[in-house]
């Protein structure tokens, strides 16, 4: 179980966070939903590690991630909006560079499995740097499913791909979660979050304005309750997001 | 331990096979560092005893700035797609991540070495080959280095990185580089063995206390 408490961040005056609390069940498929500048990103950083929040704790299965970092980030797989990936290195020798600092024991056979699964088998010893940013997000998947994580973290993780890596990605979250895995999405598109969400949190003002489980509510219904509570017209495919 | 190492090695293997292709660094470095050798020698027009006074000076101050580009560029492109958001995911001691990158500059400064100090004693016609001036290239490029690295890391999320480097290194490194070039000065003019002993000691005390500055705060500065 994937559980944020109280989480605090601000930059500079500017409350990004304010007593944030999540909890993401095995088998829970989250999605957050909220305006640009909501919090989501900032969120997603703190639970990934890369950014720490000021006030507040994380924890994975009730142990603080601070006393145990590694074991923390050995439990999740993280896709940000910037690949996180060397332009100048071939899919194949990112993949092989993370799995070194991951330590797998057999990489080369889940590399194989990986690029098979985002459909880059045929690309594998291109430069990064050619890439388009659809077979970049792809790449980015599969780096952030190389361990084999129990948790994902994807924050607008659909930016890029086109229709049928889309629906391959969506398959992937949805066998995650037969899996047991738990799974954290931001996204600015309704359709996809009510299609693949067990549950479904509006952030707003570093808060928590509204949660709701997917089967209790239409995307038409989730759609007018993002208006009422943001002020703002929903949108239907993402453009990217840095909140 | 080894867990360290290996993320120390994967990160220097992942760099120098970027830097194989593109050539980015040690080309921008080595042009550099060549152009300010040949324009001291063909600018003054010294005596045999005076171009060898003049070495310490003009070869650490090409080192030096020529290490400025590789400290520079070599984080600058952790930023490029954000790899280094990407490093700080991986389950490992970010400390090695310093170690890694310290590592590669390191291994790039001393290739520019390499190539600089034959040139410049080829066109002066003077001798700079001993094993002690050698200690003194290995030991103040490592300082040099591992100061540079921690820094380079402090201003990475800051636009203004590449001006700022320099800045905050510069003043840092004043100890290293005085004691770099008194110790190659008395190696190559000859002195009291005295007083290197004690330039040496002090180059290695500064290498020692920012491998263990780096180990202690490292962690913390990338943190955002």
């Amino acid at each position: 179980m994937l559980k944020a408490i109280n989480l605090t961040k601000s930059f500079g005056n500017r409350k990004v966070l304010r007593g944030f609390s999540i909890t993401v069940e095995p088998g829970e498929i989250v999605t957050l939903i909220g305006v640009n500048g909501a919090g989501k990103t900032t969120l997603l950083r703190i639970l990934s590690g890369i950014t720490s929040a000021e006030i507040g704790q994380v924890q994975f299965n009730n142990i603080p991630s601070r006393d145990d970092p590694s074991f923390y980030r050995r439990q999740i797989g993280v896709v940000l909006h910037a690949p996180m990936l060397y332009g100048n290195l071939s899919a194949r020798e990112n993949l092989r560079f993370f799995s070194r600092l991951y330590q797998l024991p057999h990489p080369e056979e889940r590399i194989d499995e990986l690029l098979q699964m985002v459909n880059l088998r045929s690309r594998a010893n291109d430069m990064v740097r050619v890439f388009s940013r659809g077979m970049q997000q792809r790449l980015s998947i599969a780096r952030a499913l190389l361990h084999d994580p129990a948790c994902l973290l994807l924050d607008e993780p659909y930016t890029g791909l086109d229709q049928d890596s889309s629906s391959v990605f969506e398959s992937l979250i949805l066998r995650a979660v037969e899996d047991k895995k738990m799974v954290l999405l931001a996204t600015h598109d309704l359709d996809k979050a009510c299609r693949t969400s067990t549950r479904i949190d509006l952030l707003q003002q570093g808060r928590i304005a509204f949660t709701q489980p997917r089967f209790d509510v239409s995307p038409e219904e989730l759609a007018e309750t993002y208006r009422e509570i943001t002020g703002t017209q929903p949108v239907k495919h993402a453009a990217g997001d840095a909140g | 331990m080894k867990a360290f190492l290996n993320t120390v090695l994967a990160i220097f293997w992942k760099d120098l096979l970027a830097e194989r292709r593109t050539r980015e660094i040690l080309g921008t470095m080595l042009v550099f560092a060549l152009t300010v050798i040949l324009v001291f020698v063909f600018a003054f027009d010294l005596s045999v005893d005076m171009r060898s006074k003049a070495a310490p000076g003009v070869i650490w101050v090409t080192l030096c700035f020529a290490g400025t580009i590789s400290l520079n560029r070599s984080m600058s492109l952790e930023k490029d797609r954000e790899g280094f958001d990407g490093l700080l995911l991986a389950p490992v001691d970010r400390t090695a991540i310093y170690f890694g990158k310290a590592l590669v500059n390191w291994v790039f400064m001393l290739i520019t070495a390499v190539i600089v100090v034959p040139v410049y004693a080829l066109f002066n016609n003077i001798n700079l080959f001993s094993t002690g001036f050698a200690s003194v290239i290995l030991l103040g490029t490592l300082g040099y280095i591992l100061t540079g690295t921690l820094l380079s890391a402090l201003s990475l999320q800051l636009r203004t990185r590449d001006m700022l480097l320099p800045v905050l290194l510069f003043p840092v490194v004043i100890p290293l580089l005085l004691s770099v070039v008194r110790a190659s000065t008395i190696l190559l003019q000859g002195g009291i063995q005295g007083e290197l002993s004690t330039w040496l000691l002090l180059l290695v005390g500064y290498d020692l206390l920012f491998a263990a500055v780096g180990l202690l705060v490292f962690d913390k500065i990338i943190e955002e």
